[in-house]
Formats: structure tokens, C-alpha cells, sequence
């Protein structure tokens, strides 16, 4: 497989993997290191690719189980997971300016989601992905997917229509 | 749209039963300027969805071929030694008769070349022979170990003294 068979490939989702990762290590820096990672690693088994019956759903399933392993190192060199570890590109001028963003509460409200529902509504409500490809990619059965969607919607509108009413989080 | 039915898919999707279908339509609601008032906290939801779906991955993945070694060239240009090794291992000499009886063909010629050798393996024999003579030094220490036969003989000497005792001992008793 040449360079750009295999850029043909990788091309149309390599963003999705990004997203993803980015959701899960919340890090711009940390996101594009894992899809660097998981572009790299699709490279060197190359010649298994096409064996691969969805190489889109595959790479997700690796993105998804990088990242948990990345999480689960910070945690044994006993760092916090807690996501101020990693720090955002940008002035903090921006985020001042971000943080008046009512968008930005989304944001911070999906980050306080349990990890397998942050997934969920990234693969659903971000990427559109249909609740068969979510069951296959995070290896879980279709109902399972709906519920946990189902709660991570719920938490997000309950929490907005705090932040609505009241101004708080 | 009609506001019911964006209630209704609104309860739908919450309960994650709304088709992607469905959730497209939705979004466009909430991509408006206005929406109804006490949906209003939807809209930073939606708004961030799409939002999301922009971000793209910029950076670059540098795509190394990795170069393997082939062996196979490794037995090839082991195989061309061993021919070349081959090759070049035939006598030089023309025939078995030169190369077993030399390249002399004057008789007197060779053996002045076989006496010149001859007598550069005795000069340099003689050199070693030369080294030997420490050995004579060995002969004197032998000599001198001579003297130790005289002091044999003197201890023989002493045996008489011992036979002249015994038989005074013996003379005194009767």
C-alpha cells in the first residue's frame, strides 16, 4: 500500500479520531500526540488494513482504548486525572472571554460526564455515528448505548437549564 | 417547524430514541436566531455540537516507509564470494610439471638457488645454536656439585671411627 491509498483511507475520518481523543484528554496537544499515535500504529499494520471490514470503526475502537490506557498512566505516575494537568493553547484572555460563553458550558459540562458517556454523546451528537456503529465501536450491546445516552443528554440539559435560570453550574 | 413537534423530539431525544434523522432537524432548529423562549437553554447545547464538528486535526503524521532488510540479498552476495573464492583458487602455474618441479630450467641455476637457501637456513639455524651455549654455564654448576662427593667420602671415613667403638665397647666387657 502506497502513501496515499493509505491517506485515502485514513483521511475521512483522521478528524473524528482527533475529536475523539480530545474529548477523552480534554488537551489539545495530548489529542493530536494520540491521533499522531493511532495514524502511526494504522501505518505499520498497513498490510492488515484491508482485512479490516470498517477501518473507521476499528480505529475509533483503538482512539477509545489509547486513550483510556493514557488516562489510566497519568493515574499510575499518580498524577490527577483531573484535567487542569493538561493545559489548553491559548491566552488566558480567551478563555476568559470563553468562559462568558454560554457554548463553553456545554463543554465543561460534557468534560464532568462519566468517560463512557462522554464517548457516547461525542460518537453520537458530534460525529453522527448511528447506535449499531456506537455498539460495535465501544464494544456494548444497543440498548446499553441508549440508555447511557439517554443520562448523559438528561445531565446535559438539566445542568444548562441550571446555568440558565440561575447563572450558576 | 411546528413548536409541538420539536417538544416531542425534543422528549424523544432524550430518551436517546430520535434517529440521526431527527437529530438533524433538531439542530437546525436550535442553528436559529430565535427560538422559543423556554427551549432557549438548548441552544449552547446544539450550538456546541456543531461547533465540535468543525475541529480538524492539523498536524502532521510523518509516514516512514520502514526499511527492512532483505536477507535474501545477504545469501546472494554470499553465494558470489564463494564463487569468486572459487575462481581465483586455480594455481596460477601453467601446468603440474612447473608447479611441482619449480621454474628452473638451467640444472646449475638451481642448485645455486637451493645451496643460497640452504645456507640461509643454516645461518639462521647457527644463530639459534648460539643461544645453546648457556647451557655450558649449567656444566660448571655440575662441577662444583662434585665437591659433594668428597664430603661422602668423609662421612665413610667417620663410619670406621664407629667400628673402632664397637669393638672397644666389645674388649671392655670381657
Amino acid at each position: 500500500m502506497t502513501q496515499t491509498e493509505f491517506l485515502n483511507i485514513v483521511m475521512p475520518f483522521k478528524d473524528k479520531v482527533f475529536r475523539l481523543a480530545k474529548r477523552l484528554l480534554v488537551s489539545t496537544e495530548e489529542a493530536e500526540d494520540a491521533t499522531q499515535e493511532i495514524l502511526l500504529k494504522l501505518w505499520n499494520n498497513k498490510k492488515k488494513i484491508q482485512e479490516y471490514k470498517n477501518v473507521e470503526a476499528f480505529s475509533m475502537t483503538m482512539t477509545k482504548n489509547f486513550c483510556y490506557d493514557k488516562l489510566k498512566s497519568k493515574q499510575a505516575q499518580n498524577l490527577k486525572i483531573v484535567h487542569s494537568n493538561y493545559e489548553e493553547k491559548g491566552t488566558p484572555l480567551q478563555k476568559q472571554v470563553e468562559l462568558n460563553d454560554s457554548v463553553h458550558w456545554v463543554a465543561r459540562i460534557i468534560e464532568e460526564l462519566p468517560e463512557q458517556q462522554k464517548l457516547i454523546i461525542q460518537l453520537r451528537d458530534i460525529e453522527e455515528y448511528d447506535f449499531d456503529e456506537i455498539a460495535k465501536m465501544l464494544d456494548m450491546n444497543n440498548t446499553a448505548v441508549r440508555v447511557n445516552l439517554s443520562r448523559a443528554r438528561k445531565t446535559i440539559r438539566e445542568k444548562l437549564t441550571n446555568t440558565h435560570n440561575y447563572g450558576i453550574n | 417547524m411546528v413548536l409541538t413537534n420539536i417538544e416531542e423530539l425534543l422528549e424523544k431525544y432524550e430518551n436517546g430514541e430520535t434517529t440521526l434523522n431527527e437529530e438533524q432537524q433538531l439542530k437546525h432548529y436550535f442553528s436559529q436566531e430565535t427560538v422559543a423562549p423556554h427551549l432557549e437553554m438548548y441552544k449552547p447545547m446544539f450550538a456546541y455540537f456543531l461547533v465540535s464538528q468543525q475541529e480538524q486535526f492539523t498536524k502532521d503524521v510523518p509516514l516512514h516507509t520502514k526499511r527492512t532488510f532483505n536477507y535474501k540479498w545477504l545469501s546472494v552476495a554470499a553465494v558470489a564470494v564463494l564463487m569468486l573464492g572459487f575462481y581465483f583458487n586455480e594455481p596460477i602455474v601453467s601446468s603440474y610439471e612447473d608447479y611441482v618441479y619449480g621454474t628452473y630450467s638451467e640444472p646449475q641455476e638451481a642448485l645455486n638457488e637451493l645451496s643460497n637457501s640452504l645456507a640461509m637456513i643454516s645461518s639462521h639455524f647457527n644463530k639459534g645454536a648460539n643461544t645453546m651455549d648457556y647451557l655450558g654455564e649449567m656444566n660448571k654448576g655440575k662441577a662444583a656439585l662434585g665437591y659433594l662427593n668428597q664430603v661422602n667420602k668423609g662421612t665413610t671415613t667417620l663410619d670406621y671411627l664407629n667400628e673402632i667403638e664397637n669393638t672397644r665397647k666389645i674388649i671392655f666387657k670381657n
